[in-house]
């Protein structure tokens, strides 16, 4: 891999020992992906501040430098850390500390991410703590290239707002905020920016159910390849294209569509091509459909729901004003748990219009920094839980063991009051 | 033996048995990094575990946790013995380097139709040849 002066005198110790070990990963990790070169960049998004046993383990040998050296530089020797070279974010935590008391978290693990974020924050690391932090200001330009991991935004900064990016983990993330570099590879590179595939939905795509649907099919079709999606489409907005993306990168592996006319680097289908061949459609109709519903629904058997899930990703304060209207003067059945899951500083929105207060006094929960696909935590006894996110349908099941019922707002909102699954896929 | 070649991204040489699918794998949410163990309902490989072993698979899926997922099967001792992948991305890349295993992709002839599950196979992330030392028992009888 080419280096420049300033990238070989840090990677030979000009800037200190972390900055060091933070280049070469990244020149391990550039040369392995086959990288000509590294790219600046003054946009992070990592994970750093999430207790594990993995993290807990290291943080007792030799405090957060060492966690940090471990996990993001994968380095085993004691450095320092100092504060990152550019602005660098957290993305979501294991759990926040509004969640005490609804589900167990274990002391030590409220005091290690607790002593985490202070550690990191005096190293210049924002704690936006959300899996959406295009929702609260890091809002990337077209063409920026960033090193941003969590699936989801990754999706979203390519394809919604134009933004370069590659899906990076904790350990480049960890090194490109040290360094501001990140390889040249990829979804940096424009030519590897062009549309590979069409999916053509033939079924109306006109709400946030059809477009999470539509999008666990387009994930599912493609796996990692750069879908163009046309048909009959709706205009979406945020909620739509975040939960459109997450299904995407949920059941394939895609980190980059194009959707003519709305995303930018698409204002028309050739555009999206470069002006190159464009492929045969695939086709999105009621039978795929069904499939997609069927499939995310085979995850169930018993309609007693004890716990209601929303915000995946973190919703918006959109979001939540609708789930506060639908719930305004009802009451949670007794044995339903309801979680809406949005970042802090969008709580503090929902704070202010009374959202947050319409939701509790039904019973429910606005909570934060989390989801319980991080934290691998739900209400205490939850056996089947109802979303209207097709990531947590598809992911919860595995990683907690419960049943997963998959609809719309309404139906969740339906079984939060009702304890009963009466959901159903509509013409 | 049967030689594949291919492009070594994480160096060492190993010796072990090789586990193959031709499912994609996910990090977050698809493995149990506790027990090294396939916990993906839908997944070829669920409830298998992958510890010890020369996981070949086509490539990553899911969510950019991929990488630390792996990564944590190393310091909790359940990593695989070494990776052969296919599908080049920045999350199976990434993974393979911070969990330290010898690791070989873009191999040919293609390993997933090559290795079988079973096989004791030598795989050498310096130079990136992989090895079939020895058929596995299981496919013995069809192969003499």
């Amino acid at each position: 891999m080419r280096l420049t002066d300033e990238e070989r005198v840090m990677r030979d110790g000009a800037e200190g020992e972390a900055v060091a070990a933070a280049m070469d990963l990244l020149i391990r990790y550039g040369e392995a992906l086959g990288a000509e070169r590294l790219v600046d960049t003054r946009n992070v998004a990592g994970t750093m501040t999430q207790p594990s046993p993995a993290k807990a383990k290291l943080e007792r040998e030799g405090g957060w430098a060492r966690a940090y050296a471990v996990i993001n530089l994968d380095c085993d020797r004691d450095i320092e850390i100092p504060r990152m070279k550019v602005p660098t974010c957290q993305l979501q935590h294991g759990f926040a500390e509004d969640a005490a008391g609804l589900t167990a978290y274990p002391t030590t693990s409220i005091e290690l991410q607790g002593s985490a974020e202070n550690y990191f924050s005096e190293r210049g690391v924002n704690i936006l703590a959300t899996c959406t932090p295009y929702q609260v200001g890091n809002l990337p330009v077209r063409g920026e290239h960033v090193a941003w991991m969590e699936s989801s935004a990754v999706v979203y900064a390519n394809s919604v707002l134009g933004a370069r990016t590659n899906c990076e983990g904790s350990a480049s993330t960890g090194a490109a905020g040290l360094t501001g570099k990140i390889p040249y590879w990829g979804n940096h590179v424009p030519e590897n920016r062009l549309a590979t595939h069409v999916v053509r939905a033939d079924v109306g795509i006109d709400n946030f159910q059809e477009w999470g649907m539509f999008g666990y099919f387009v994930g599912e079709t493609v796996e990692e390849a750069r879908p163009a999606v046309i048909g009959s489409l709706a205009q979406p907005d945020l909620a739509d294209l975040k939960h459109f993306g997450a299904a995407t990168a949920t059941s394939g592996g895609v980190e980059l569509f194009h959707m003519p006319g709305v995303t930018p680097e698409a204002p028309t289908l050739e555009a999206a091509f470069g002006g190159l061949h464009i492929p045969e459609p695939v086709a999105y109709g009621p039978r795929e459909r069904q499939w997609v519903y069927d499939t995310l629904n085979a995850q169930g058997t018993s309609t007693d729901v004890d716990f209601v899930l929303l915000g995946c990703p973190h919703a918006s304060l959109d979001q939540v004003a609708r789930i506060a209207h639908l719930l305004e003067g009802r009451r949670l059945h007794a044995d339903t748990e309801l979680w809406v899951m949005t970042p802090r500083a969008l709580r503090t929105m929902a704070d202010r219009n009374g959202y947050t207060r319409i939701i509790t006094q039904a019973g429910g929960h606005v909570l934060t920094d989390s989801c319980p696909a991080m934290s691998k935590a739900a209400p205490p006894g939850t056996r089947v839980f109802a979303t209207d996110s097709a990531k947590q349908a598809h992911y919860l099941p595995a990683i907690l063991g419960i049943e997963a019922w998959f609809g719309t707002l309404d139906e969740c909102i339906d079984a939060a009051v009702t304890g009963r699954w009466r959901g159903g896929l509509r013409p | 033996m049967i030689e594949l070649r291919g492009r070594g991204i994480v160096p060492g040489v190993v010796e072990a048995e090789a586990l193959v699918t031709r499912d994609a794998i996910s990090g977050f949410g698809g493995i149990d990094v506790a027990t090294g163990t396939v916990i993906e309902p839908r997944h070829e490989l669920f409830g298998v575990c992958f510890t010890g072993k020369v996981l070949v698979f086509p490539g990553a899926k899911g969510s950019s946790g991929w990488s630390g997922f792996f990564q944590s099967t190393r310091l909790m001792g359940t990593a695989p013995a070494a990776m052969v992948f296919r599908v080049i991305t920045t999350k199976a890349v990434l993974g393979a380097i911070v969990t330290r295993v010898p690791t070989v992709v873009e191999a040919m002839p293609d390993p997933l139709e090559t290795i079988r599950t079973g096989d004791r196979v030598r795989v050498d992330g310096d130079t990136g040849l992989i090895t079939i030392l020895d058929r596995g028992r299981q496919q013995a009888g069809f192969t003499e």
